[in-house]
């Protein structure tokens, strides 16, 4: 099924490349009209955005202002439970109406002319609607009805909240498709208790991030804490599952034995096997088994959803700028988890995060490529670590989920085709 | 103890705290803590719900220690230095010579990569909530919490607050 697009704005000049994929051009970092046009065709477009976890609003009346794409909406719980999303943008003179970042009321009132709103964004209340003494007022033909929020189709699974402008978009459940739904129900085995949030503000593309999070090949290069107390490397067991599409995949690394996983690394000569440094206080790693190895979910767009030794969380990307993102982790655990638990879950949070032993490089990663690349945007990148193909692979050294991006991302772009259905090992 | 000496003692302690963190001697860092201690760094979101999330949250000096291991050997950023303002220090004694300080600051943060070289930006700003102890004669840390009203870090957090 080839992706309807509800709006489209006309194609930023591309030299797209045939093998696309493989070469990437830098214009699609630095190009503001295709930043634009991302913002109509990807986050507008046919897909689920993830806008919050339905743990940040368990009661009636709680609402979250967030993003999609760079459009600020407002996700709220109704009288009756149900969710809504709509655009937050007063449809009288286009004011923000929600001013805070979460909060709980069943109205929504905007602070410029008090215009109000009801949970779902229908317009309940317009002051002096009729005038006063029988002078100003709207025309009697005035409808209420006609001048409601610009709503969002919402959706959710597992547990998450997902908003979008399509009227096109296949169900959530067909979107996120079986081998996603699997590796999240792998996760949400049961009610969540949100832990709390922390927010990281990237100057780089938010695609270098998209890419970021598809790849395993840097994660024992870069994140160097990360090798040297063995919590991952290359030579780890694992491999990346693609959606049918390759535009959501699943990165899994679990551990083989250490001896065969050193052995390799100091073959290769490679820095980050340095020899092993003790930590001062181990506690630190000290978790529990709850999960067998670590695993980087990506949902296009913007969704990554990840599982480190006991850390669990959401990571949302939004775009800023054509050089800019905001990235803002929330932290969960299960309900059921006792004191012990929460404890293991807080101390881990130190792994991941703006400030995390084993995720901090991954901002400033994308950064370099932003700084570097400035002048070249007919110049592009090579994304050949295991072939050139878009598949699952079971191996840790592959760009097949960053290829996989890129071919959607053009097919939506509307610089190629829909790509052919991925291979599934 | 008298209260003008004691603020003398805690500003003074602030002061080298401050200076330690900004001339980059961070292997000295862990030495202001007494061990077990709390260190520590919370987006003032998470602190205003009763989340427990912090960006950075140690309970040792060994994990203090770790976390500058870390920065040196294994972390990856660009590199920087940092101007600590602390002000609108209060301070308040306990029982047991345990002493209670809040004070507010503010971090000016000068990039020093090639393509910044030379640029300085306010990159956080929040308050000290500390607690302090006497040992050997000497102002110890036993709790910092750094509440960081700018929780949309910059980049990101690799030198202490």
């Amino acid at each position: 099924m080839p992706p309807a697009v509800d709006s489209i704005s006309p194609a930023p000049s591309i030299a797209w490349p045939r093998s696309e994929g493989v070469r990437v051009p830098y214009q699609v970092f630095l190009d503001p009209a295709i930043y634009a046009q991302e913002q109509d065709r990807i986050f507008r477009g046919p897909t689920w955005n993830y806008v919050a976890l339905e743990a940040e609003l368990p009661r009636p009346g709680d609402f979250k202002a967030t993003f999609v794409g760079d459009t600020p909406v407002v996700v709220t719980r109704d009288r009756t439970g149900d969710l809504h999303a709509f655009v937050n943008r007063c449809a009288h003179r286009g004011a923000l109406v929600c001013r805070e970042p979460r909060g709980n009321r069943l109205r929504h009132t905007c602070v410029y002319h008090q215009w109000t709103y009801d949970a779902q964004g229908n317009l309940v209340g317009v002051p002096f609607r009729s005038g006063i003494d029988g002078k100003g007022g709207y025309p009697p033909d005035f409808d209420p009805r006609q001048h409601g929020l610009h709503k969002l189709r919402v959706a959710t699974s597992h547990g998450l909240i997902f908003a979008s402008f399509a009227s096109t978009v296949e169900p959530l459940e067909e979107y996120l498709g079986p081998t996603m739904r699997q590796w999240l129900d792998r996760l949400f085995t049961r009610p969540i208790r949100l832990l709390g949030h922390t927010r990281q503000f990237v100057h780089a593309n938010w695609k270098l991030y998209a890419e970021n999070v598809r790849d395993p090949y840097h994660a024992s290069l870069l994140h160097l804490f990360h090798a040297t107390f063995g919590l991952y490397r290359s030579t780890q067991g694992g491999g990346v599952w693609l959606d049918r599409l390759g535009r959501h995949s699943v990165l899994h690394s679990y551990r083989r034995d250490a001896e065969t996983e050193a052995a390799a690394y100091q073959q290769a000569g490679l820095r980050s096997y340095q020899a092993q440094y003790t930590l001062a206080d181990p506690s630190l790693l000290a978790g529990r088994q709850e999960f067998p190895g670590l695993v980087i979910q990506t949902i296009f767009p913007s969704l990554v959803v990840q599982q480190i030794q006991n850390t669990l969380a959401v990571r949302q990307i939004l775009p800023k700028a054509v050089d800019a993102f905001e990235l803002i982790f929330t932290f969960f655990g299960y309900e059921d988890d006792d004191e012990e638990m929460l404890q293991i879950r807080r101390k881990q949070a130190n792994l991941v995060g703006p400030a995390g032993l084993i995720s901090m490089e991954d901002g400033h990663a994308t950064e370099i490529v932003q700084q570097a690349i400035v002048r070249d945007h007919a110049a592009s990148s090579l994304v050949e670590m295991g072939g050139r193909t878009v598949e699952d692979q079971e191996n840790l050294v592959t760009e097949t989920g960053i290829r996989g991006f890129w071919r959607y991302y053009g097919a939506l772009m509307g610089f190629t085709d829909l790509p052919t259905e991925v291979a599934h090992g | 103890m008298d209260k003008y000496l004691l603020r003398g003692a805690v500003e003074e302690l602030l002061a080298a705290y401050a200076q330690c963190l900004d001339t980059d001697k961070l292997e000295e860092w862990p030495d202001f803590f007494t061990d077990p201690c709390l260190y520590q760094v919370i987006p003032r979101e998470n602190d205003a719900q009763g989340l427990p999330i912090a960006l950075i949250y140690c309970d040792s000096r060994g994990m203090l220690r770790d976390r500058v291991v870390a920065h040196r050997q294994a972390n990856i950023y660009g590199p920087h230095a940092y101007r600590h303002l602390i002000s609108s220090v209060r301070v308040r004694e306990e029982s047991e010579g345990k002493v209670i300080v809040h004070a507010t600051y503010a971090v000016l943060r000068t990039l020093l990569d090639p393509v910044h070289y030379g640029r300085t930006e306010v990159y956080s700003a929040g308050e000290y909530r500390d607690v302090l102890v006497w040992v050997d004669g000497q102002l110890k840390v036993r709790e910092k919490t750094v509440v960081v009203d700018t929780c949309r870090i910059d980049s990101l957090l690799v030198t202490p607050l």
